[in-house]
């Protein structure tokens, strides 16, 4: 059976390792396809009559388009709901389900806006971890009279530039225009030049700074390094930068890069969350996942999905680091170690919790989204005109 | 290796390389025989038929039928209903910076520079060259990139645009150059929207010119030594030998390589697709069309992307096409 991705080398790697047991029980062979290009190579193969078995995506946009086409199976049918609902919280099952339907089931999570810093470093420095948004502004600008820079910062990403910086504006949309305005505004019914929108523009701005001059390197650098780098000029001696926001993920990068690094409060690596913004929608995080819908009805597909809602199968890649579960039935004993355990206790008793915003507009929208983000950090005084472009991609991308 | 999925190929395999052959071989001889049947008079108008015939019915599947369709789709919105000719209207509406017209300026940018540049050192290259001893050698290295695929060629050279803040070492060559050579602050070559365009289309460039040197200057040696004698004999200098007889003689070269460079300059996608996306305002017709269909789910617009496309090229065809005519009269 076919299944097609997005996962490559090391992420892979874990992929394989958590379809190996299911390949030693039924005998039945998995063909990864890994795709880069998804959004083109699966529309291709699904509009020529070819999809595969399953298929997992990053978010589900691309996937609900499928499914308003009517060309996934309805996975109610095929996973047992009941049990589903005990092992994941309503607001995942309502993300999967589309006109009464389960469309698309999560396996691996990660929980967005964490700010990461070497405790080290802030101790000689005694930088205290900010409490409130206004602390964090306080300290960023004791950083500035340091004569150091505040944050490290990098979006580029080829095709997908730009999201990087999406994930801190949407992180701060969230908490400031809290959840009914930012679910309008994902679905296309909030104007991006409106009060609320533009002032979470204004906050991000604030971050970056005048000229994002709060930023190593500058809007240059920025925009043209690849978002893996970000951390590099946090662990050098002295620091380049002092803070970086990011999914828990990127902490698979620090250590790819600098082998000795440790995580944790004593280590040389650990997080905060970004503090609330509006203490009215306070814990409020964005988390983004890996969604699975199944394109062809067979018994091999049926016995794979039920697999993969499994804990068992679930844990045997937050074993292997670098994903969180969804399911609430994997043990907190299953995480390799105690920060990505915060990590996930972090993301239980989150109390908005809401998808990715640029994952659940329409292609064009999250597109335009993301190069909005890299035109506001090259001039953040052109927003007005970016902002009212967006609303005129905006105005179409939601009928087509 | 797992060679379970080798074997489930085998019947395609086989009608492959056995099946395609013996269908094309029955087609001619019992095309040949029927045609053998028929009355004397009859047999040169239907011969050219039978033989044209499987071309033809290729083109037309998998050429003109889909490009028709193009053409309905294009007047359609995503459900299929008429909307006659709005994706056009929303593709070119907002003259200069919206819909397709940064596309448009960008593919005007690479058919001007493009072209011109690749003539240029295609034929610079091919007269200076034919006149050192270790030509082949030096061809041999110019041709050289076009043995690379256009994705490695964007990657290749996305690491010599490379930038680094002025603080730290430069690993791009072009700003390691510029940082300490010229002692300038390094330059932001894909993402500034004064230079990207350049940056991307001086790539292509870098890729392409071994292609154009190489049949230049096969135009070149089929000149005879002993008219470029005869001119010599006549007191004609080297520069007026090139002008009045070498470069009349390859034009007709030179015009079927320049045309086959627009088609290559308006259909650019693979090194914008692989260096920039087509963000920071460089993005070209070809990869908006990909980018309506895959992206943003518009079929209706990337039709009318590439119809437009379509009509662009069309022009260069016609002009390829009579020049080639001319060319086959002179003979």
């Amino acid at each position: 059976m076919t299944v097609i991705g997005t996962w490559s080398g090391s992420e892979l790697d874990s992929f394989n390792a958590v379809v190996k047991p299911f390949t030693d029980q039924t005998g039945t062979t998995v063909n990864f396809e890994g795709a880069r290009d998804q959004d083109a190579i699966l529309s291709t193969r699904v509009a020529a009559g070819n999809p595969p078995d399953l298929a997992a995506a990053p978010g589900p946009t691309l996937l609900n388009r499928f499914a308003a086409q009517g060309k996934v199976v309805d996975l109610g049918k095929v996973l047992d709901t009941g049990q589903l609902a005990k092992d994941y919280s309503k607001s995942w099952i309502d993300l999967g389900t589309a006109n009464g339907k389960l469309v698309e089931v999560f396996s691996w999570a990660a929980l967005k806006g964490l700010i990461w810093y070497d405790p080290k470093v802030w101790t000689a420095k005694g930088y205290q971890v900010p409490k409130t948004w206004a602390e964090m502004i306080t300290l960023q600008n004791k950083m500035k009279a340091d004569g150091t820079t505040p944050w490290c910062m990098a979006v580029e990403s080829g095709g997908d530039s730009g999201w990087a910086g999406s994930d801190f504006h949407k992180e701060i949309a969230l908490s400031a225009a809290g959840p009914s305005v930012y679910d309008k505004w994902w679905a296309g019914k909030q104007k991006w030049t409106s009060p609320e929108i533009k002032a979470t523009w204004t906050d991000f701005g604030q971050v970056l700074g005048p000229g994002t001059s709060n930023v190593y390197g500058g809007a240059n650098y920025v925009n043209n390094t690849y978002f893996g780098e970000v951390g590099n000029h946090m662990f050098t001696t002295p620091p380049g930068c002092y803070m970086l926001n990011q999914a828990s993920f990127i902490t698979d990068f620090f250590v790819k890069a600098n082998p000795a690094l440790k995580p944790g409060p004593t280590g040389d690596f650990n997080f905060f969350p970004l503090p609330d913004i509006n203490t009215k929608y306070a814990g409020a995080h964005v988390v983004s996942a890996d969604a699975w819908s199944m394109f062809k009805d067979t018994p091999q597909s049926r016995a794979l999905i039920k697999y993969l809602v499994t804990p068992e199968a679930q844990a045997i890649w937050v074993k292997r680091g670098g994903k969180l579960s969804p399911n609430n039935r994997v043990a907190l004993s299953d995480y390799p170690d105690d920060q990505t355990r915060s990590i996930v206790k972090l993301l239980l008793e989150t109390k908005i919790g809401r998808y990715d915003a640029g994952d659940l507009m329409p292609s064009d929208m999250k597109h335009a989204y993301w190069t909005g983000i890299l035109d506001f950090i090259r001039d953040p005084t052109k927003i007005d005109t970016i902002l009212a472009n967006l609303d005129k991609v905006q105005a179409s991308a939601y009928t087509s | 290796m797992d060679l379970s999925l080798l074997l489930t190929d085998v019947p395609t395999l086989v009608v492959v390389i056995v099946g395609v052959p013996a269908v094309l071989g029955a087609y001619i001889l019992g095309g040949e025989f029927l045609v053998r049947r028929l009355p004397d008079r009859a047999r040169g108008s239907v011969r050219p038929w039978i033989w044209v015939a499987p071309a033809l019915f290729f083109v037309t599947a998998f050429l003109v039928a889909p490009a028709i369709g193009t053409v309905f789709t294009s007047f359609q919105s995503h459900g299929g209903d008429w909307i006659g000719l709005t994706n056009y209207q929303r593709q070119l509406v907002d003259f200069p910076n919206g819909g397709a017209w940064i596309a448009i300026r960008n593919n005007l940018y690479w058919l001007v520079l493009y072209t011109l540049f690749v003539l240029f050192f295609g034929l610079l290259l091919a007269v200076l060259f034919d006149r050192v001893p270790y030509e082949s050698v030096v061809k041999s290295l110019i041709f050289m990139p076009m043995a690379i695929s256009a994705v490695a060629l964007g990657v290749i050279w996305k690491f010599m645009f490379w930038y680094q803040p002025a603080d730290a070492p430069q690993t791009g060559t072009l700003n390691a150059i510029v940082v300490n050579v010229f002692h300038q602050a390094p330059k932001t070559w894909l993402t500034d929207p004064n230079v990207n365009n350049f940056a991307l289309i001086a790539a292509a460039i870098w890729g392409i010119t071994g292609f154009s040197m190489v049949i230049l200057s096969a135009a070149l040696k089929g000149i005879p030594a002993d008219l470029l004698e005869a001119a010599r004999v006549d007191g004609a200098g080297e520069i007026t030998i090139f002008r009045r007889v070498i470069f009349p003689l390859m034009m007709p070269t030179v015009v079927v390589v320049g045309t086959t460079l627009v088609i290559f300059a308006l259909k650019a996608f693979d090194i914008v697709y692989v260096m920039t996306a087509g963000n920071f305002g460089t993005d070209v017709l070809a990869n908006r069309m990909y980018k309506l269909l895959y992206q943003a789910d518009n079929p209706g617009g990337a039709s009318a992307v590439a119809i437009i496309l379509l009509l662009a090229v069309i022009p260069v065809l016609i002009f390829n096409l009579r020049q080639f005519r001319a060319v086959e009269a002179r003979r």
